[in-house]
């Protein structure tokens, strides 16, 4: 196979009909450097509303094939839909209809909470009134009326989190991306976040999740499995569980993750 | 071997408080670890008893040497792992090893026995660049550098931080191993179902330690029972819970839910009623929840660290 | 067009928070002002100039309190011998020089000519040239002056000798002044990310927990760019001298040792930048961006000392490569011995111990 084949070869006949109801419809989708197949064909769904878990070990792929549906990188292969765009042609408009927030960086540290949050909000292309609402909103459901001017560099790593997540769902996304966002965050915090995860999902945002904490792929509805760039298994975790034998997800992941070839290389 | 007495640190002038009054102490031998979340204390901890760090107030000591005036004895016989396996990125496998091993005065075939079984995993690879190892090969490289010059006390800084998952059990195996044959080992940690593999734990959060113990009398002193709750829909029914008068705490771990309930006289102490959990079963079945399965459980080191973190709102509060 | 201001908006929010940048915004412009204000200056004045009076007669005279009225030169003395002249040559401290020979008026009155001699430093090519032309026109106007009230011109004839580098080639100033330049930010640049970079990578945490001693861990730093460098002194030597026909006219070993010793002062700079700073960049920053303008300035191979405001030149004599460039240009332009070089010598020396020891004592042995 050829490196870094743009999509253009690939055409996407408009498939807005058939994916509405689905927030990412992904087929074959893959990303190679080189030699190098980072993401090996992938094919999933996502639903509406759902509350999806992207799992799968360092190196498996999960950050490349999140970047692609984001948006930020042109796959080498595949199709894929995320909000309905396209995500060779449309790229723009994913962005424009999507929130992401990730573990390395969520805010900027020497702006404060208001700053932030209107630097963020315009961005997203909130209008003033829009802005104003959602941001007193915000700043209400985390009780950080008093800290509002503070630098966002001052708060407990665990608020900094919970902060980035409303504040990338502030213009109210048809899906938010989360790459690893309760890393290292106390174990109330984390259960704390999920707790706004769900109020996000209540409204009807479909939240897309990786995280490296097995117990909290129980928490979504259906998830998928990475292993050496391929998807080695998706669906409930309870059935997911049952197809393994195990009572936890982590025996689920460990049976996944033992044969996987990219962790011992 | 170790120990901790009264230890406080502060940055930034007094504003950061890092460690407030901590005290502890690691007899030798032990396999001891040190649980927390980010931002607990647990690096800076590590940095104090390594010498790297001069504590505000209090004593600290390493094989009975004093960490501010016998810092430099005590530099000579630890092993340190630092968080992000310092390695030398651009020197090979075997490079990085017999460097560590001449900057401490001996050679790699000098206490070959000690690393063999980790080595031998990574040997394959001995002429790769460290740069360009995964991360389970990195740790295993950083354990076998921090132990080529048989240290009387090992400390792991998080060391299974940002590993896979097969790795990070691989490397409790060669833990338990290790401790078998005398070393002393600290390990840090944010990962709590590792404070299980530990001899004895300290729980550490916001710089001021929760308890020390084993992890079996830590999970032994949990108060009253704990059940674990469950039906179909997760998020709906935590919230019930949450709203269920007689409910003390509820947390989800996992597919289950957590519950702790309320005592049923009027002061702190005491079992609850007996009506529970009852009486919570057919509230939630009232509430439409359908196949309601309640259980008692043990509770396990993560119930532990909550219950102990005390009350915290969702609402920020200094 | 508003999200366009919104990202504006929190650029000025970073800039205004930003102690550095709004340092380098502000503060960078009015040094470089002042510095090249003062600094930057061709013009010459209170050049020294020394008079070989075989004369003294009135003529000479005449011409002597001509230049000593003029804004151009002082005279540092005025009745030398010739051997006293080349020795002030030699060892610097004159980079002109005025001959009278001994009939100097006789021959003006009898023969309506006469001759004199001009004497030039030629290893700095530019100098030299603006001397001798405004030595020449004050020669020449005092010609007029004699010549206003009579038929028959008088003439003085200047002859003009150029020190040391006859062609005026060019080459001959810069090159000494480009090998101080590249070595000082090249050495001082390597060394000062080297350290950093231990730090920031982390390893410098571990090497820290073990029984290391700084002065091995400062000096095992600084050897194999110290070999490294010599090879890069040699090679821009070989250019100089095939390329651009520099001679090497003093002895080749001490102007080797010498270069040692230069090269190990400005790793000991760099060394002690390392200790100050903690990433990569401020290093590197503060040792290119950092180091070049002060060496480009206060070398004096560009801009000529002397024509500096006193505080400039006194701030020039903390420049490591200030006195690297007048030993080289003495071994190698004027093929001058140790004995001519000995005090530049000992202020390396004595710059490098300072360095070294400033970096070891500050080298940290905690995290803190």
């Amino acid at each position: 196979m050829n490196s870094e084949t743009t999509g253009k070869a690939i055409e996407t006949t408009s498939k807005a009909s058939e994916t509405t109801g689905k927030a990412i419809v992904c087929k074959d989708l893959s990303k190679q450097f080189g030699d190098f197949i980072a993401v090996d064909k992938i094919s999933f769904e996502v639903n509406s509303g759902e509350i999806y878990g992207f799992l799968g070990a360092n190196g498996a792929g999960k950050t490349t094939a999140m970047r692609m549906l984001c948006g930020l990188s042109y796959p080498t292969g595949g199709e894929a839909t995320v909000a309905g765009f396209n995500v060779y042609k449309q790229q723009e408009s994913i962005k424009k209809n999507i929130g992401y927030m990730s573990q390395k960086f969520s805010l900027y540290e020497n702006l404060s909470i208001k700053e932030n949050i209107e630097f963020y909000g315009g961005v997203y292309g909130l209008t003033d009134q829009q802005l104003q609402q959602k941001g007193d909103e915000l700043i209400a459901r985390l009780g950080l009326e008093k800290e509002a001017k503070k630098m966002v560099g001052g708060l407990p790593l665990g608020w900094k989190q919970k902060l980035a997540f409303s504040v990338a769902i502030i213009h109210q996304p048809k899906i938010v991306f989360l790459d690893e966002p309760t890393g290292g965050v106390d174990p109330v915090t984390r259960r704390q976040f999920w707790d706004l995860i769900y109020e996000a999902s209540d409204k009807g945002i479909t939240v897309f999740v990786t995280t490296h904490y097995m117990d909290e792929a129980e928490y979504c509805n259906r998830i998928s499995i990475m292993v050496d760039g391929r998807i080695d298994a998706l669906d409930t975790p309870a059935n997911l569980k049952k197809q393994y034998s195990a009572r936890t997800m982590n025996e689920v992941f460990y049976a996944l993750a033992r044969g996987a070839k990219r962790a011992a290389d | 071997m170790v120990t901790l007495e009264k230890i406080s640190k502060t940055y930034d002038k007094g504003k950061v408080k890092a460690v407030t009054d901590v005290s502890l102490s690691v007899e030798k031998g032990e396999l001891f670890g040190l649980i927390g979340p980010d931002g607990a204390g647990k690096s800076t901890i590590f940095r104090i008893l390594t010498t790297l760090l001069l504590p505000d107030t209090g004593k600290a000591t390493v094989a009975g040497l004093d960490t501010v005036k016998d810092f430099r004895k005590i530099r000579g016989c630890v092993g340190y792992m630092p968080g992000r396996f310092s390695l030398y990125q651009d020197l090979t496998v075997e490079e990085n090893l017999n460097f560590f091993a001449s900057l401490f005065g001996t050679t790699v075939t000098e206490n070959y026995a000690l690393i063999k079984d980790i080595y031998q995993q990574i040997e394959p690879f001995k002429t790769r660049r460290a740069g360009k190892l995964s991360g389970g090969m990195k740790q295993k490289l950083a354990l076998c550098c921090a132990l080529v010059h048989r240290p009387e006390v090992l400390f792991l800084d998080e060391p299974t931080t940002g590993v896979d998952a097969v790795s990070r059990k691989e490397f409790w195996d060669m833990l338990q191993r290790l401790k078998a044959q005398g070393i002393t080992i600290l390990v840090s940690t944010p990962y709590m179902d590792e404070a299980d593999l530990c001899q004895r734990i300290a729980l550490i959060q916001d710089g001021k330690i929760l308890s020390i113990d084993t992890p079996q009398n830590i999970v032994k002193a949990y108060p009253g029972d704990l059940y674990a709750v469950k039906s179909g829909s997760l998020h709906k029914i935590l919230l019930d819970i949450r709203q269920y008068p007689g409910t003390l705490s509820c947390f989800a771990f996992g597919e289950y839910l957590h519950v702790a309930f309320k005592p049923a006289s009027p002061s702190a102490a005491g079992p609850p009623a007996s009506s529970e959990p009852a009486g919570l079963k057919k509230y939630l079945e009232d509430k439409g929840h359908k196949e309601v399965e309640i259980k008692k459980i043990t509770p396990g080191i993560e119930d532990n660290f909550i219950r102990m973190m005390g009350d915290k709102t969702d609402r920020y509060e200094q | 067009m508003k999200q366009f201001l919104v990202f504006v908006r929190k650029e000025f929010y970073h800039v205004f928070r930003d102690r550095r940048t709004l340092l380098i915004l502000f503060g960078l412009p009015i040094v470089q002002i002042l510095l090249f204000g003062f600094a930057l200056t061709t013009e010459i004045k209170n050049a020294k100039i020394v008079v070989v009076d075989y004369a003294r007669d009135v003529a000479s005279q005449q011409i002597i309190t001509r230049i000593a009225a003029s804004s151009y030169f002082s005279i540092g003395q005025s009745a030398m011998t010739y051997e006293e002249m080349y020795k002030s040559f030699r060892e610097g401290k004159v980079k002109c020089a005025l001959v009278f020979p001994a009939n100097f008026n006789n021959d003006l009155l009898h023969s309506n000519k006469a001759q004199v001699q001009i004497i030039a430093d030629a290893s700095d090519p530019n100098t030299a040239r603006t001397l001798t032309n405004y030595l020449t026109a004050i020669i020449g106007s005092y010609q007029d002056q004699l010549n206003a009230t009579v038929t028959i011109p008088y003439r003085i004839l200047p002859e003009t000798r150029m020190l040391y580098n006859p062609e005026m080639n060019g080459s001959m100033n810069f090159i000494p002044g480009v090998i101080a330049l590249v070595l000082m930010i090249v050495c001082t640049t390597l060394t000062s990310v080297s350290i950093v970079k231990e730090k920031e990578m982390g390893t410098m945490e571990v090497l820290l927990v073990s029984p290391f001693k700084p002065l091995y861990v400062i000096l095992s730093k600084a050897v194999p760019y110290l070999a490294l460098s010599l090879i890069n002194f040699i090679i821009i030597l070989l250019m100089g001298v095939f390329l651009l026909h520099v001679p090497i006219r003093g002895n080749i070993f001490l102007l080797f040792a010498e270069s040692t010793l230069f090269i190990i002062s400005c790793l000991s700079f760099g060394l002690l930048i390392s200790g100050l700073t903690n990433s990569q960049q401020t290093a590197m920053l503060v040792s290119m961006m950092g180091m070049m303008l002060p060496t480009i300035l206060f070398t004096g191979f560009l801009f000529p000392l002397e024509n500096m405001p006193v505080p400039l030149q006194v701030i020039a004599n903390i420049i490591p490569s200030k006195w690297y460039y007048s030993i080289v240009k003495a071994i190698m332009l004027k093929g001058l011995g140790f004995a001519y070089v000995w005090k530049e010598t000992l202020i390396l020396i004595g710059m490098t111990a300072i360095l070294l020891t400033i970096s070891l004592k500050r080298f940290k042995i905690r995290l803190q």
